[in-house]
């Protein structure tokens, strides 16, 4: 009654946007497919809410097959794609109540599973959706995406452009519905989403990179991993750029994430070398990867 | 030359009807800063940093950007100063070459320090495959690249950034990143707002906007510190909340 994703591969021309992609999404699991703007996520979601039909590969999406029951598909996911694309001149209530009707269904019926985040736009109710600020647009399409009651709801970057709150409370509501029984799966590109999921798949240029638990997917990272800072941070990514023994160095917040080639990796003498370069204030520490980290190892 | 403000506001406020978008906001960016412009969305970002780049009158206050003042010298500041967003950059059916020549031109770059500077720009980006193809076939990360180095053609004082790395990749962002820092250090002003958290951390002072004010102004490190807090995502937290 989840998905299941099975070689499925699709082309625009020369342009490969998924490459024999496969995997499962497990009934009532909250699935993130993590990965960057062009890495295929979109096309992918349009091949299993029946818009766009793959050139090779099977899946199925709620027990039915993507060519052969798509109607039935239909009736039971619910979608919400990255670009808006509600009625702008309708209000929000007339919207809601567009998709209720051409489900079967009325507001009232199914108002419990899109009561929590409805009555955050109830007030303006009688506002047109093109007027609606993004937050109240994207919690309009949500509900909208919800309103026949779906076993299985998709969502295409539903946080793309928003701000760290409305973040966190979207994510509160995708866990609140998934409570309800409702499988997701979700997309984005923010890394620390990633560990919000039951399990995710790491997304690049049309391949799968990794499929796992959050947690597994970090214990995966290769090397230790350091965070380094100076006083000069321009100077530190520049020194440590030619430093003879750097595997990866990446910025990091206030720090620069830094593996070694060798196996045992000596901070005195990096410290040494950085010194050398003219940096003071160096402070050196072993870190824990994040997925950010465990992504960029693995698309390198 | 750090010392030098070459931006100051004073007390500036615009109102839309009876909604104040942005209320009584004051504060001064130095030269050769990187000044992180943070805010939940709504907060008044955008409505701010359009009165700065002079294509919108405010309502009351004071403000100069670069030596200019936003009411009287707006032409001024547009030709001081470089923009990049992330919904408008470059034009996707010009090819790279000539979208260069083209914000060359518009920033009124002679035919010769266009072509210098193109050659230049398609060198450092690598770009040199790519120069005769369509800007609208660029994967996001060079397109993102490409505009930040069209904002700099003209070898403007400031630099304002709308967030610029919105769904890049991670290592496309910090390569982003790295291209920011070597401006800053060239002594370029960089105005930048975002909703990556740790991309505060890369600022040199962050700003807060919540509901139209600007509700904290420090070094990431001062304010978390003074939000007893491990990272910039929850002093935003902390803020925006209320």
């Amino acid at each position: 009654m989840g998905i299941t994703v099975s070689n499925i591969s699709k082309s625009y021309g020369k342009v490969t946007a998924l490459s024999a992609i496969s995997f499962d999404v497990k009934p009532g699991e909250l699935f993130g497919l993590i990965g960057p703007d062009g890495a295929g996520k979109t096309t992918l979601f349009r091949i299993l809410t029946t818009l766009l039909i793959a050139d090779k590969g099977q899946a199925t999406v709620a027990g039915y097959d993507v060519l052969n029951d798509y109607k039935s598909i239909r009736n039971s996911v619910g979608y919400m794609p990255g670009r808006f694309s509600l009625y702008q001149d309708l209000t929000v209530e007339e919207n809601l109540n567009f998709f209720a009707t051409i489900f079967g269904t009325t507001i009232e019926e199914n108002y419990d599973l899109v009561k929590d985040i409805y009555v955050q736009i109830e007030p303006f109710k009688n506002r047109r959706a093109g007027k609606l600020s993004g937050g109240m647009k994207q919690k309009l399409a949500l509900s909208c995406a919800l309103i026949h009651k779906p076993k299985v709801l998709f969502l295409d970057e539903p946080t793309t452009g928003v701000d760290p709150v409305s973040r966190k409370e979207f994510w509160e509501m995708l866990k609140r519905l998934q409570e309800k029984g409702i499988t997701i799966l979700v997309s984005t590109p923010y890394m620390d989403e990633a560990a919000l999921c039951d399990r995710i798949a790491l997304i690049q240029d049309g391949k799968i990179l990794e499929i796992d638990t959050p947690n597994a997917i970090v214990s995966h990272f290769p090397k230790p991993l350091y965070n380094i800072n100076a006083d000069n941070m321009y100077g530190l990514i520049a020194s440590l750029t030619k430093y003879e023994h750097t595997y990866s160095i990446f910025p990091f917040g206030e720090f620069v994430h830094y593996t070694d080639k060798r196996d045992s990796m000596d901070k005195e003498s990096l410290k040494a070398y950085l010194e050398s370069q003219g940096l003071t204030d160096i402070h050196i520490e072993e870190t824990q990867p994040t997925i950010e980290d465990t992504f960029m190892e693995l698309a390198k | 030359m750090k010392n030098k403000n070459v931006i100051e506001v004073e007390n500036l406020s615009k109102f839309f009807g009876d909604f104040a978008a942005v209320n009584n906001i004051s504060f001064q960016v130095k030269a050769g800063e990187i000044f992180g412009f943070l805010g939940a969305n709504g907060a008044g970002k955008t409505t701010a940093m359009k009165m700065l780049i002079g294509i919108s009158s405010p309502t009351s206050g004071k403000a100069t950007v670069a030596g200019f003042d936003v009411y009287k010298e707006a032409e001024s500041i547009k030709k001081n100063i470089g923009y990049m967003s992330q919904k408008f950059a470059l034009y996707d059916d010009l090819t790279v070459k000539e979208n260069i020549t083209f914000f060359g031109g518009i920033y009124g770059l002679s035919k010769k320090q266009i072509d210098l500077k193109r050659c230049e720009l398609v060198e450092e980006l690598g770009l040199q495959e790519v120069t005769n193809s369509l800007v609208a076939s660029l994967p996001l990360g060079w397109k993102q690249k490409l505009a930040f180095s069209v904002s700099l053609l003209h070898e403007p004082k400031i630099v304002f950034l709308d967030e610029p790395t919105g769904g890049v990749d991670p290592i496309t962002r910090r390569q982003f990143w790295e291209m920011i820092y070597k401006a800053a250090h060239n002594g370029t002003t960089i105005f930048v707002t975002t909703h990556y958290m740790d991309e505060a951390e890369y600022c040199d002072r962050v700003s807060i906007m919540v509901n139209g004010k600007i509700e904290a102004l420090d070094t990431p490190k001062k304010l978390k510190e003074h939000y007893k807090t491990d990272t910039m995502n929850d002093v935003f937290l902390k803020l925006a909340r209320g």
